[in-house]
C-alpha cells in the first residue's frame, strides 16, 4: 500500500467579510492540489471567496486538560466588560 | 440507518456506579449537552462506538453513489444528467466529511477503506439492491434521502462536535437531494401510463428496504440504549421509522401511488399510520452480504481503489520530488 497522503485543515472566509473559518479536513499531496479539492469539497455552493489550508501536521493546539489554568485568569476580570460600568439612565450615547 | 447495528462492546448499559470518576466527569459533560471534542479524554468504548459508527456512515455515502452513478450516462435529459452529477459529487462530498470526522479519533483513512474492502465494517443495507430503471433515481431520492434526512436531523445535536458539525453541513445539502427525486416522480406521475406504472414498480421494489434502513427493532438493546446515554442515537429505529411513513404516505398519495403494503392505515387513535410486518430475515441477509448486488458494489470499490493506486502514487511523488527541489534551491 502507497503511502497515505498528509492531512490539511481547510478554512474558509465566506463573502461578508468574516474571518478564514475552519470547515474541516482533506488529504492531497502537496498545497496546490489541498486548495483544488478544498474548493470541491468545502465550496460547492459559493461558501467561500478565499481559502487556506495548512499541514494538520503543522498545527499546535491547547491541551483540554490545560483548559482552567489557562483561561481562568480573565474569568476573574469582570470589569473588561462594558456592563461592569452602570451607566444613569439619564446618560445617553455611552 | 446509514449506520445499522453499531455495537458499543459493552454488555450492558453503563451506570453511575460502574464508571470511574474520569467517566462520571465525562457523562455529566454529555448530559449538559457539552460537546466531545477530538482532544477531550474520552471512553475506549465510546471512541470505539464512534468510529464504527461514522466509518459505516462514510461507507454508504461512497457506496451509494453507485447505484445513482449507474444512471448518470442514461439520464433522460441533458439537466437530468447535470442534477445527478451534482447529486453524486455531494454524496463523495458527505463521505468525505465523515471520514474526517472519524479520523479525528485516531483511525486512519488508509485503515477505514482497508476494513471496508475487507468487509469487516459494513455500509448500509440500501446499496445492496439494483437500479433497473430511471424512476428508481427519483425512489432513491425521495426515499431513501428522505429516510438519512429523518436520521441525521437529530444527529446534528450528537454529543460528538466534528460529527455533529458533519452533519450540519450534510442537511444543508441532502435536501436538494430529496427534492431531486420526488421531482422525477412527479414528472414520471404526471406523464404517460408507461411512465405511471414505471414509478409504481419502483416503489413497490424500494419500499420496503427503505423501511428496513432504519434498522431493527431496537428498544430492548443494550448497544442501542447506552449510544443514547453517550448521545450519539438521539431516537430509536422505531420511532424514526415510524416518523418516515408518516411524513412519506401523504406524499405517495399525491403523486397517485400505493404503497405496497395492504396492513397500511391511518391509525386516528395513535395518530400515525399502521404498516405490516418489515422481513427482517431479508434486511439479515443483505447485512450479511447475500442481498441483490453486495458482490458487485463491493468488487466495483475495490477496483476503483486498485486502478486509482497509480495516480495517488504518483501525485505523492510528484508532491516529494518538487518539495526536494525547493528544498535545494532555498
Amino acid at each position: 500500500m502507497s503511502a497515505e497522503w498528509p492531512l490539511w485543515e481547510v478554512f474558509i472566509r465566506s463573502q461578508h467579510g468574516l474571518a478564514h473559518k475552519h470547515v474541516g479536513s482533506l488529504h492531497a499531496p502537496d498545497a496546490e492540489m489541498a486548495i483544488r479539492n478544498a474548493r470541491d469539497v468545502y465550496t460547492r455552493r459559493n461558501e467561500g471567496i478565499s481559502i487556506w489550508v495548512a499541514r494538520s501536521a503543522d498545527i499546535h493546539a491547547s491541551s483540554p486538560g490545560d483548559r482552567a489554568p489557562l483561561f481562568e485568569p480573565s474569568n476573574d476580570k469582570v470589569y473588561r466588560h462594558p456592563t461592569f460600568f452602570p451607566m444613569p439612565e439619564e446618560v445617553k450615547h455611552i | 440507518m446509514y449506520a445499522q447495528m453499531v455495537e458499543t462492546g459493552l454488555k450492558k448499559v453503563q451506570d453511575l456506579a460502574d464508571m470511574t470518576p474520569q467517566e462520571r466527569a465525562f457523562q455529566a459533560r454529555i448530559d449538559a449537552d457539552v460537546k466531545i471534542e477530538p482532544k477531550d479524554w474520552m471512553p475506549e468504548a465510546y471512541r470505539r462506538t464512534l468510529v464504527r459508527q461514522i466509518q459505516q456512515h462514510a461507507h454508504s455515502e461512497i457506496v451509494g453513489m453507485l447505484p445513482e452513478g449507474n444512471w448518470i450516462t442514461r439520464a433522460p435529459s441533458l439537466a437530468r444528467k447535470a442534477i445527478l452529477m451534482a447529486k453524486v459529487q455531494d454524496e463523495a462530498g458527505h463521505g468525505l466529511y465523515l471520514y474526517c470526522a472519524a479520523e479525528t479519533l485516531g483511525v486512519s483513512r488508509d485503515q477505514m477503506v482497508a476494513d471496508l474492502h475487507a468487509g469487516k465494517v459494513k455500509y448500509s443495507s440500501i446499496f445492496n439492491y439494483p437500479t433497473l430503471t430511471w424512476a428508481d433515481i427519483g425512489t432513491i431520492g425521495w426515499l431513501v434521502d428522505g429516510a438519512a434526512i429523518m436520521n441525521q436531523i437529530p444527529l446534528c445535536r450528537c454529543s460528538f462536535g466534528p460529527y455533529a458539525r458533519a452533519m450540519i453541513r450534510v442537511c444543508k445539502e441532502e435536501s436538494f437531494h430529496q427534492r431531486q427525486g420526488f421531482d422525477i416522480m412527479m414528472t414520471l406521475c404526471r406523464g404517460t401510463a408507461e411512465q405511471k406504472a414505471m414509478a409504481q414498480d419502483a416503489l413497490d421494489r424500494w419500499w420496503w428496504p427503505s423501511l428496513m434502513m432504519f434498522g431493527p427493532p431496537d428498544a430492548a438493546s443494550v448497544h442501542s440504549a447506552q449510544s443514547a446515554r453517550w448521545k450519539i442515537k438521539l431516537l430509536s429505529n422505531d420511532e424514526l421509522r415510524q416518523r418516515f411513513v408518516d411524513q412519506t404516505v401523504p406524499q405517495a398519495d399525491y403523486l397517485g401511488l400505493r404503497m405496497p403494503d395492504r396492513h397500511l392505515a391511518w391509525n386516528e387513535e395513535r395518530g400515525h399510520y399502521d404498516f405490516g410486518e418489515i422481513d427482517w430475515n431479508e434486511f439479515h441477509e443483505v447485512i450479511k452480504g447475500h442481498g441483490p448486488c453486495n458482490r458487485d458494489r463491493m468488487h466495483t470499490r475495490v477496483k476503483a481503489w486498485e486502478d486509482g493506486a497509480w495516480v495517488r502514487e504518483a501525485a505523492m511523488a510528484y508532491a516529494e520530488k518538487r518539495a526536494a527541489r525547493e528544498k535545494a534551491a532555498a
